[in-house]
């Protein structure tokens, strides 16, 4: 850790004006992820904004029924919302399988959304890395790639994969992220705020500059849906998915009225997966419309050294999924 | 005397102080002055430190000083004599020229006044280096420049011949990967300086090991230094001898004057702190007709560092577990670019009775014989190693035990043939096994005027309940209950105690105490019987000592009225007790029992249920003992299905070196656990009849998940940690690296 400006705003303008001045400035709000890096100097900022004081903490049912999070509703504050156990089990199902309960306890909503990837060559501050270094390669393809890497979303430059549980559930979801910025506020569509790797891994998500998080709005639920987050991985707790899917489903009379299946562990991104959403739509719920659905939603994945069998694991926790929330 | 307290199960007497947070453990020392250090070190695995620019570092806040290559002090190297008791693993001195070794190794030392400027100013430093070539793995090292022979070898027979005419043989290979130790507490030493004399705080399970080593490193007499322990947070081997951080600790200390703490952080807890080594094991068994075993041959290869030699025994239990006529083992080393390895909890035996205990069940099958029975026909009645009766064996009964505890009789042994919803239900079976060892102790007791005991000893309590059971041994001689008894360990300044490891602080430690305690009741008798004492003119022969109170002729006086009547503070005893001798083959024994599911649906893999049956003599402590084999399981369950230190195949350096990838288990993989303590006394060994418990149950527990696993799964894993690819159908070729 090297020394940085601390300063800590009470209201969002202050923040992003604080945020403005740094040169190398960062918003400060569970930390779980910032004061990680930065006492491990992958992070250098030179100045930390602290936004815990700002009261984003409500979670709030809007008119048209929607969900509103403030961006500073802790994961486990979020995942014991009674609201959101009713209506988003599958949120709250994500939260609880990641990390640890002191993690969660600190951890926010846009925290989560923020968090940096797992990838030991970006963690370790001296491996080639197109992330913490523009230009220098990427050290995981032909090197060690089996546990948080990815076979979706990967691209020539870096194959990290995102390691949030509750953005998956998100992106199945459907929600909208709400900042606000020097110019003022916009809503990004979830699918959107992550970026795919590219030729620019550096640049992970769609803020500008100084732009801050203060909500990330769900979409309503399904009616008459039923949702899970199904994580696997080597052992039972504390360990990021090696694959994980979301899914959302609303069965009537034996036959799939509507579907969402957003995957985590294997994309680079919270990987929602259209296509096989909309295979299964108007199928009978069952094994051959959910193996369908799973081969869909793992196309185009590309295996590395040693996570091929994510692939299919990947496509065993989609039918698995589908077979217990419409058994 | 209390016939009952050898046995009992009282909760460790150190316990309260360890979950209020006031138990002192090494780091938590800091004597006025203290400044911090910090590492920096090597990011490349092999090669040379071509420059080190200081300039930012040393502008950096609170910066004392910084030690390198270049200017560290002249030290000498430990001999790393076990036998002289100045053993170390890895004897190059830190900072002594510029090569670089391993991946994290220390390159240099940052000093300053605060942990946090000190980690500051080290990542300023600039090191600019000449890389050579790695050799990342065992395989490398085999190819590149081949392997070491000769260590700890033992033969008899013909195996080969043997094997040649045999009716059922196997020749397999097994491997397993680095694993690391991961105690909870980190390394650390805090070293001081007063008028030469260095006294030095570290997280080790050998204090008076450590002393021998610093003394010889230092050029000093014994007398010049103090280490003390008094609290580690485990250590699984990685602690028994002193790593480069405590030299680098003592030394910068010594050039600055000031106290110095040095934390070892935990991504180089897997490079410069010890680790199990890589191994690759050949098997070839061969039985008769019968089901017999007839030859079998164990050769294995261990990774090691370039600086040292380490040689994982593999074969170590191999040589005496089973009945052979015609048996071989051998060990060899190749070097690769990584720090010393060293002991991990069983160290030889963990990973050779994985390969050895899954041979063993590859045998059964392929002779047609349940693997339960094939055991019980082949284990051996004698150490034919040693050509000696065992002092006590128990491995049938605790294997039939477990096994019907286990329900071993409802196994259908088809593979794949027990299901249970969505998951199919294996059951695998092992013998674990391990030496017993015991050395010179020595130890002190005082019986003191207000009523207490105050016993030393300068071993460690590193987590296991040392503390308690030496406690335990001083109440069963003298029956003063555990709260009066008062038990100081850790602290060279202490009669000289054995190393926590290899299962023998027990069987070490506590005949000493006890003799130490018998002696001080005899001071005390010598009191009593003086002009002055209560029992004046009584012959020191007919004194009794019962319940903390001295007994003659149905008169009975406290020990307190005898040292009070002559204003004595205290009766002391010391005693010096001798380890093991030949006479018998001194080894623990037991077996494990394992149920797994495979949820192939999900490619889940989970260890559910083992039953062990445990034979190490006498059990001192019943909820420390249990406590010991409860969590050797726990490590066993790391090793076989979870736990690799990773070293990327290119440059060498680790890549999982953190507590969230190298994946341990947590409590949720805990499998329901019922150990069975045999508890048949081994008075061949030593006056309380135990062995030592803290080994036994890893080994043999990995090789029973694999036989497991091949029962539920129809597939032979010989490579650990088991993962759930390898039982994976279906997984598509890698399109790209």
């Amino acid at each position: 850790m090297r020394a940085f400006d601390y300063s800590r705003a009470d209201s969002a303008e202050r923040a992003i004006a604080s945020h403005r001045d740094g040169a190398q400035a960062s918003y400060l709000a569970g930390g779980t992820t910032l004061l990680d890096l930065v006492k491990l100097d992958v992070m250098q900022p030179s100045r930390v904004v602290d936004i815990n004081r700002l009261g984003l903490d409500r979670i709030e049912t809007l008119d048209d029924g929607r969900v509103r999070i403030g961006a500073l509703v802790t994961n486990t504050a979020l995942a014991s919302d009674e609201r959101i156990k009713r209506d988003y089990a599958v949120l709250s199902e994500a939260l609880m399988s990641g990390a640890t309960t002191q993690l969660r306890n600190k951890a926010t909503t846009a925290g989560n959304v923020m968090q940096r990837v797992r990838c030991p060559y970006f963690r370790d501050g001296v491996s080639a890395c197109n992330k913490r270094e523009p230009g220098s390669g990427c050290a995981a393809i032909g090197g060690f790639n089996r546990s948080v890497h990815a076979v979706l979303g990967t691209s020539e430059h870096c194959i990290a994969m995102h390691p949030s549980d509750m953005c998956v559930a998100m992106a199945a979801i459907g929600a909208t992220v709400n900042v606000e910025g020097p110019n003022g506020s916009r809503d990004i569509d979830f699918l959107d705020f992550h970026l795919l790797p590219g030729d620019d891994p550096a640049r992970e998500h769609a803020l500008e500059a100084d732009e801050l998080i203060t909500h990330v709005t769900l979409d309503a639920p399904i009616g008459g849906s039923r949702s899970g987050y199904l994580k696997l991985r080597d052992r039972a707790s504390y360990q990021f998915a090696l694959a994980s899917s979301a899914v959302i489903v609303a069965v009537e009379g034996g036959t799939i009225r509507d579907a969402r299946i957003a995957l985590g562990g294997v994309g680079t991104k919270p990987w929602r997966a259209r296509e096989a959403e909309q295979s299964l739509i108007g199928q009978p719920a069952g094994e051959r419309s959910f193996q369908r659905a799973a081969e869909l939603a793992l196309q185009g994945a590309v295996p590395y050294r040693q996570n091929a069998y994510k692939i299919p694991l990947g496509k065993q926790a989609v039918v698995r999924n589908l077979t217990t929330l419409t058994a | 005397m209390s016939d009952n307290i050898i046995g009992a199960a009282p909760k460790r007497i150190d316990g309260r102080l360890k979950v209020s947070g006031a138990a002192p453990y090494a780091a938590d020392h800091l004597p006025e002055g203290t400044a911090f250090g910090y590492g920096v070190f090597s990011t490349i695995a092999s090669g040379e430190i071509t420059r080190l620019s200081l300039d930012e570092a040393r502008r950096s806040p609170g910066v004392i000083d910084i030690f390198h290559h270049d200017n560290f002090p002249d030290l000498h190297r430990s001999p790393a004599s076990f036998a002289e008791g100045n053993m170390v693993e890895e004897t190059r001195l830190p900072f002594e020229d510029n090569r670089i070794y391993y991946a994290g190794q220390f390159v240099a030392l940052v000093v300053a006044d605060t942990f946090e400027n000190a980690r500051a100013a080290a990542y300023k430093v600039k090191v600019e280096y000449s890389e050579s070539e790695a050799i990342a793995n065992l395989d490398q090292g085999v190819a590149a420049h081949g392997t070491e022979a000769g260590s700890s070898e033992h033969s008899r027979g013909d195996p080969a011949s043997a094997f040649d005419g045999a009716a059922q043989r196997i020749d397999v290979t097994y491997t397993t990967p680095v694993e690391t130790h991961n105690p909870m507490e980190m390394h650390a030493s805090v070293a001081q300086w007063h008028d030469g004399q260095l006294i030095i705080y570290e997280s080790s399970q050998g204090v008076v090991m450590q002393k021998g080593a610093l003394s010889k490193i230092f050029g000093l007499t014994p007398d010049r230094i103090r280490v003390e322990s008094p609290f580690i947070g485990s250590g699984f081997g990685s602690k028994l001898w002193m790593w480069p951080h405590a030299v680098a600790a003592s030394a910068a200390s010594r050039e600055i004057a000031r106290p110095v703490q040095l934390v070892v952080p935990r991504a180089q807890m897997f490079t410069t702190t010890g680790h199990r080594p890589e191994t690759r094991q050949r098997l070839r068994l061969a039985t008769d007709g019968n089901g017999r075993l007839v030859s079998l041959r164990h050769d294995s290869i261990n990774t090691t560092s370039f600086t040292d030699r380490y040689v994982e025994t593999c074969g170590s239990v191999t040589k005496s577990l089973y009945h052979c006529d015609n048996l071989s083992i051998s060990h060899a080393t190749t070097r690769v670019n990584r720090g010393t390895p060293t002991s991990m909890r069983a160290p030889g035996a963990a990973p050779g009775l994985f390969a050895l205990e899954s041979a063993i069940d590859e045998m059964a099958l392929k002779a047609g014989v349940d693997p339960l029975a094939f055991r019980l026909n082949n284990y051996a009645e004698r150490d034919e190693s040693l050509d000696l009766d065992f002092s006590s064996n128990h491995i049938v009964e605790a294997t039939r035990r477990a096994a019907e505890r286990f329900g071993w009789q409802d196994r259908n042994p088809e593979p794949g043939s027990m299901r249970d919803g969505n998951e199919i239900v294996g059951y695998g079976m092992a013998a674990c096994n391990w030496e017993a060892l015991k050395f010179g102790c020595e130890a002190r007791v005082s019986l003191r005027a207000d009523g207490s005991a105050y016993v030393t000893c300068a071993t460690q309590d590193i987590g296991t309940g040392t503390y308690t059971i030496v406690a335990q041994a001083v109440s069963d001689v003298t029956g003063l209950p555990l709260e009066r008894i008062t038990v100081r360990l850790g602290d060279t300044s202490y009669p000289e105690g054995p190393l926590s490891g290899g299962s023998w602080a027990t069987a070490t430690t506590l005949p000493a105490v006890a003799e130490a305690t018998r002696n001080a009741i005899d001071q005390l008798k010598s009191y009593a019987v003086s002009s002055r004492g209560r029992f004046s003119g009584v012959d020191a022969g007919e004194l009794g000592f019962e319940n903390a109170q001295l007994v003659h002729n149905g008169e009975r006086i406290d020990y307190v009225d005898i040292l009070s009547a002559q204003r004595l503070a205290s009766a002391d005893g010391r005693a010096k007790t001798s380890g093991a001798d030949n006479e018998y083959s001194y080894r623990s024994f037991g077996a494990h029992f394992v149920e797994v599911r495979w949820d192939p649906g999900i490619s889940r893999l989970r260890v559910s249920r083992v039953v062990s049956a445990i034979d190490v003599g006498q059990v001192i402590n019943e909820m420390t003992a249990r406590n010991q084999v409860e969590g050797a399981i726990v490590m066993g369950l790391g090793m076989a299905h979870f736990e690799a230190t990773e070293y990327d195949h290119r440059d060498g350096r680790p890549v999982n070196n953190d507590y969230a990838e190298y994946v341990v288990p947590v409590h949720a993989d805990q499998p329901e656990l019922d150990v069975i303590l045999l508890d048949y006394p081994d008075y061949q060994f030593n006056e309380f009849g135990a062995r030592g418990i803290g080994e036994i149950g890893t080994t043999g527990l990995a090789a029973a998940v694999a036989n497991a696993v091949y029962h539920a799964t129809g597939k032979r894993v010989r490579d650990l940690p088991i993962h759930k690819e390898k039982l994976m159908d279906d997984i598509p070729e890698a399109r790209s690296a």
